[in-house]
């Protein structure tokens, strides 16, 4: 309880301090805005011209769309200061942090929220109440509640991503560009279910790194497309990647040696 | 001439000093580029009929766009500019022997030009040696060859033509930020770098092909795809041509007008 009374003073105090420059906080939200509007429009033309592509209809890509933007920014919220850890490790930082008492990732967590990413938030609401409202799945409770386990597997995935980016500085000391092929790509192209990427990529995104299971199976169970009540469960298991990230991050912490400076 | 060309000189070798960061920025460009077909190619089987280009032509178009992603991306921008105008620190710049306009200029050619040299290879010839309609499909004539060399000159001036227009707007709002954001993302979308412009809807699509930002990446991509042909190589080229002096006038205009009533801030 503590802890979580904590982590909402930090956030408020970092809302506090974004909103000591208003004009900045408001442009960038809305620039936030913008640049993922391209994407849709990149799918809302796609999908004029195409109609349908895989079995899937314009507004079960969109539910898909809304889905894995949803759980990107929400995990880019809450997780923004591992992606630029090799700043916090660089600075020195992170070596204050290990010095007070308290969890040190939980501290690290709370060193920056990134309340700007709330822009592209925004869209994907719209578009998930847009693609609920025109899709024809019969909406009951439990088919609800799935979409929000999907949405909290993805955060979870994210977060894991993210976790292991970080724990890839304690050794490297700086940033590997590489990793945002998980990251950044996964939110480019989990726009489409992942089955329509092929076998290959289906696979990678199942046993290696679980996109798909909190995404592309839950939404063929979702729309109908597969009886395969087992789906349903997989976002639950996607967030099990979080396991093998945080002991990776021990195993970092551990050897973990200051950058000297 | 001669100071901008030892000023390309030093950018550019500048640039060539970042190979680790080519090297993973190759790795993300490769896994884009196989997303981006793979993505296509599940349209494609949707319904065939309803691929405005050819599918060689579309992968041409996806390898190219990556290789050379560096020359076209709007979205970089050299925040040490943006930050000289904010705190004042152009002052300095303004007091060498050039002109700022020119020397900003050569100095985002050369950038971009040494971040692709290092890049575009790999990625080409990679992409050269995947299977037919994935791969990248070489033009038999040479003279699609000129002209795509030519038209993408054009194309890079035109986008660095463009960012100085950025660069000088700096000067009459001193917050670049919201600019910046605004402007990026419209220029990403019309440019084409989301999708092709032929995929748009046509009644859009002739709107955008009317801009500026088509003349950028569009022009020789899909001329060296075999996308353009006949007399719409020429038409397209002159209107890279159009666009071209239309915002280097701009941006010379706004720089004008902006060092004559510059004040800097501080002391």
């Amino acid at each position: 309880m503590n802890i979580v009374r904590l982590y909402v003073s930090f956030i408020l105090m970092h809302l506090k301090s974004m909103m000591q420059h208003k004009v900045s906080f408001f442009m960038t939200l809305i620039g936030q805005f913008l640049i993922s509007f391209n994407i849709f429009l990149g799918v809302y033309f796609m999908m004029t011209r195409f109609h349908e592509v895989n079995g899937f209809s314009y507004s079960e890509v969109l539910l898909c769309f809304s889905i894995t933007l949803m759980a990107f920014t929400l995990a880019e919220t809450i997780f923004r200061s591992l992606d630029t850890f090799e700043s916090i490790i660089g600075n020195g930082e992170f070596d204050r942090i290990l010095l007070r008492p308290k969890n040190s990732l939980f501290l690290v967590l709370c060193s920056k929220i990134d309340l700007t990413r709330f822009g592209r938030l925004l869209q994907a609401v719209v578009m998930l109440v847009y693609g609920i409202l025109s899709s024809s799945i019969n909406w009951t409770p439990l088919r609800c509640l799935l979409v929000a386990l999907m949405i909290l597997g993805g955060v979870c995935v994210f977060g894991a991503i993210y976790l292991i980016f970080a724990c890839l500085c304690f050794f490297t000391l700086e940033g590997l560009e590489f990793m945002n092929v998980f990251t950044d790509g996964a939110r480019e192209y989990g726009k489409y279910p992942i089955g329509i990427y092929g076998k290959t990529v289906l696979f990678i995104c199942t046993y290696l790194v679980p996109f798909a299971l909190f995404q592309y199976y839950p939404l063929l169970y979702l729309t109908g497309k597969s009886d395969n009540a087992w789906y349903s469960l997989l976002p639950l298991f996607s967030a099990l990647f979080l396991i093998p990230a945080f002991l990776l991050w021990k195993f970092g912490l551990e050897h973990y040696q200051s950058t000297g400076s | 001439m001669r100071k901008y060309w030892s000023f390309f000189r030093i950018r550019f070798i500048r640039g060539l000093q970042y190979r680790a960061a080519a090297l993973s920025g190759m790795v993300t460009q490769f896994v884009w580029g196989a997303m981006e077909i793979l993505l296509f190619r599940a349209f494609y089987e949707a319904s065939p009929e309803s691929f405005p280009m050819t599918f060689e032509a579309l992968s041409t178009y996806v390898w190219l766009q990556q290789a050379f992603l560096a020359l076209y991306m709007v979205w970089f921008w050299e925040s040490e500019l943006f930050n000289s105008i904010t705190t004042g620190d152009v002052a300095y710049e303004l007091c060498r022997p050039v002109r700022l306009y020119d020397m900003w200029f050569v100095r985002g050619l050369a950038v971009r030009l040494s971040k692709a040299v290092l890049r575009c290879m790999p990625i080409l010839i990679f992409s050269w040696f995947l299977p037919a309609p994935y791969g990248l499909t070489l033009p038999g004539d040479m003279k699609i060859w000129a002209m795509t060399l030519l038209s993408m000159t054009l194309g890079l001036l035109l986008i660095v033509a463009f960012g100085m227009i950025v660069y000088m707007s700096v000067f009459y709002t001193v917050s670049p930020q919201g600019i910046k954001l605004f402007v990026t993302s419209m220029a990403e979308f019309l440019s084409g770098s989301v999708i092709p412009i032929p995929f748009m809807p046509d009644h859009v699509k002739r709107i955008v092909e009317f801009l500026p930002f088509a003349s950028a990446q569009n022009v020789p991509f899909r001329i060296f795809s075999g996308d353009i042909t006949g007399p719409d190589v020429y038409s397209s080229m002159a209107k890279q041509v159009f666009w071209l002096f239309v915002f280097i006038l701009i941006g010379r205009i706004l720089e004008k007008r902006a060092l004559r009533q510059i004040v800097i801030q501080g002391g």
